[in-house]
């Protein structure tokens, strides 16, 4: 017996090690974030960093335009992703028929699965050219197509969070909607809906977040020009991203520089928006969670 | 006062906005479905001419544009097998913890709040901290080593959730005999709680280390070898991936012959899709069999 309640409190420790290592993880990504970016702040003059201009071989340290390209090409893939992926979400999990769905998500998960770099590839083989000769512009390599591949990656996250939150949605209510007699239809969009609006809303944060923090596509798609975007016609010229810069850029530098710092230095940025974002849809999810405990109880 | 005529006529038009939204929505959905079959279609299709024996079993030749892929097919098996051994202990230990231990305290909110965000973080964030942490400061070099750590720690969200889902899906009654049999806690999680959930759990971890298998941002800086036409000897080694050798031949190489490029993309694709089917398979065939 005695030997089953050592290895008994070995091992509950090492599960609870494992439990709290996340909160260890998400630490020291900041702090090693911290370590290597913090010392540009100090190297980079505050007028410099806030500038148009980023071109770290002439010291050019305006992170302006890649906050801005971020901006842009995230604002294009939602433009494509949220609507497209809310229908979808809606389809499957209130229209749709058992055997469908049954089809249909395993498929969403596979769109969710495809490799952003096979994604960004067909994107310069394919659809650049396409979009060159359909819109007639000097080249296809533009924010545009970069939005709207991102809003192809965005589309799998929005409907699988989306989906769950309609589907947590308790029969009765629509029950109750359909016996006072509305449509189906009415039932989805004054009863359904509404009720899962704090998971649907969760859906589109995460799915922009996914959106700002891919790389490899943009990287690969949008042309990689960092100027800053002014106005909407802009989304037709080539960009560049945060995440794109550091992934080009970071094979490049000596360890240490300047430029090796101001890459870490986005880096943080980057990370701070998804810690806001993630925050944001965890709150979301714990509210929901207390309101439908007051309501079960 | 509304005659019978009147309602009829808006049960009419209610119902004809019904059909009318519903198809829209059907035709969105397809919207969506027919871009991921033409995608993979469309890869088979160019790609398949490329692949012989020759081409999967082959060191690279005349840089890159001639001869076979398989340091990058060996480096990403290599890579996924890595990730494998680091982040599913890890992830299931820690799924175990908040499905079976964990009480609903302050504590637990702020694990979950983390695994939230680690899911959250951009794959090239993880890229720069494991070229901090991994490469740099504990010294690892540009190996395999540090790119599986980066991708465990990337993959562990995906694991944790899946693994977790599945073990709260084991009904508590199983959990009550077990333990009124005088089961300890942790027996009673061996024998019953994880057998039961096996299915579950190992689709998730297929799930997570296909996402990690086709990654290649948090690669890039820590394990990846632009052309390195060796197997790698041991863990210390850089090496070729898959996505990565995608991303290099088509954009770092000038006159990259079309065919080798489709050839490595549906290589890739066959390694992910192969994942992504295994994983499916395995859970319907467990929801099939369920006797819960």
């Amino acid at each position: 017996m005695r030997s089953v309640g050592w290895r008994e409190f070995v091992i509950t420790r090492l599960i609870r090690a494992a439990g709290y290592s996340s909160i260890l993880f998400v630490g020291m990504i900041f702090i090693f974030l911290l370590r290597e970016g913090a010392p540009a702040v100090v190297e980079i003059p505050f007028d410099t960093l806030f500038s148009e201009r980023w071109y770290p071989i002439e010291d050019y340290f305006g992170i302006l335009p890649l906050i801005g390209g971020s901006i842009l090409v995230t604002i294009g893939a939602a433009v494509v992703a949220v609507p497209i992926g809310l229908a979808t979400a809606i389809f499957i999990a209130e229209v749709a028929p058992r055997w469908l769905r049954e089809i249909l998500k395993p498929f969403v998960e596979l769109l969710g699965g495809l490799p952003s770099v096979l994604l960004g590839f067909l994107g310069i083989l394919v659809m650049a050219p396409l979009i060159r000769t359909t819109l007639n512009i000097p080249t296809g390599l533009t924010a545009f197509t970069g939005s709207l591949l991102l809003g192809g990656i965005a589309i799998p996250t929005i409907v699988s969070v989306a989906e769950d939150a309609l589907d947590a949605v308790p029969r009765t209510y629509r029950d109750a909607a359909l016996a006072m007699g509305a449509t189906e239809w009415q039932t989805i969009w004054r009863v359904t809906l509404p009720a899962a609006r704090s998971g649907v809303l969760t859906a589109i944060m995460l799915g922009i977040g996914r959106a700002l923090g891919e790389t490899m596509t943009v990287m690969m798609v949008t042309g990689n020009a960092p100027v800053l975007p002014l106005s909407p016609m802009a989304l037709f010229e080539p960009a560049r991203t945060m995440t794109a810069t550091i992934a080009a850029e970071m094979g490049e530098v000596a360890n240490g520089s300047v430029h090796y710092h101001s890459l870490f230095l986005i880096g943080i940025v980057l990370f701070l928006i998804s810690l806001v974002i993630n925050l944001a849809a965890a709150s979301v999810v714990f509210r929901q969670r207390k309101r439908a405990e007051r309501v079960l109880s | 006062m509304i005659d019978i005529a009147t309602i009829r006529k808006r049960a009419k038009r209610r119902k004809r906005t019904q059909r009318i939204g519903f198809s829209t929505l059907a035709m969105v959905t397809l919207i969506t479905m027919v871009p991921i079959a033409m995608v993979v279609i469309y890869v088979f299709i160019q790609g398949l001419p490329a692949i012989s024996w020759e081409f999967l079993t082959e060191q690279p030749r005349e840089g890159m544009r001639a001869g076979g892929i398989l340091p990058a097919i060996v480096g990403t098996f290599w890579l996924t097998l890595g990730t494998a051994v680091i982040s599913v202990p890890l992830g299931v230990g820690a799924a175990i913890y908040l499905a079976e231990y964990a009480s609903d305290n302050r504590w637990t909110r702020i694990i979950r709040v983390a695994i939230i965000n680690l899911a959250g973080i951009p794959s090239v964030v993880y890229g720069l901290f494991g070229l901090g942490l991994f490469v740099l400061f504990l010294n690892f070099g540009t190996s395999i080593l540090a790119g599986s750590l980066t991708l465990s720690i990337m993959t562990l969200p995906v694991i944790i959730s899946t693994t977790e889902e599945a073990l709260r899906a084991v009904p508590s009654s199983f959990r009550v005999v077990s333990i009124s049999l005088g089961g300890t806690r942790w027996q009673t999680i061996r024998r019953i709680v994880l057998p039961q959930a096996l299915p579950g759990i190992i689709t998730g971890v297929i799930l997570g280390l296909e996402r990690a298998a086709g990654e290649t941002a948090p690669i890039l800086f820590t394990a990846a070898a632009f052309f390195l036409p060796r197997m790698p000897g041991s863990i210390f080694d850089a090496t070729m991936a898959l996505p990565y050798h995608l991303f290099v031949i088509s954009t770092q190489v000038p006159g990259m012959p079309v065919k080798i490029q489709y050839g490595t993309a549906l290589v890739l694709l066959v390694f992910v899709l192969g994942m992504n089917l295994i994983a499916t398979l395995i859970r319907s065939r467990s929801r099939a069999r369920r006797q819960w």
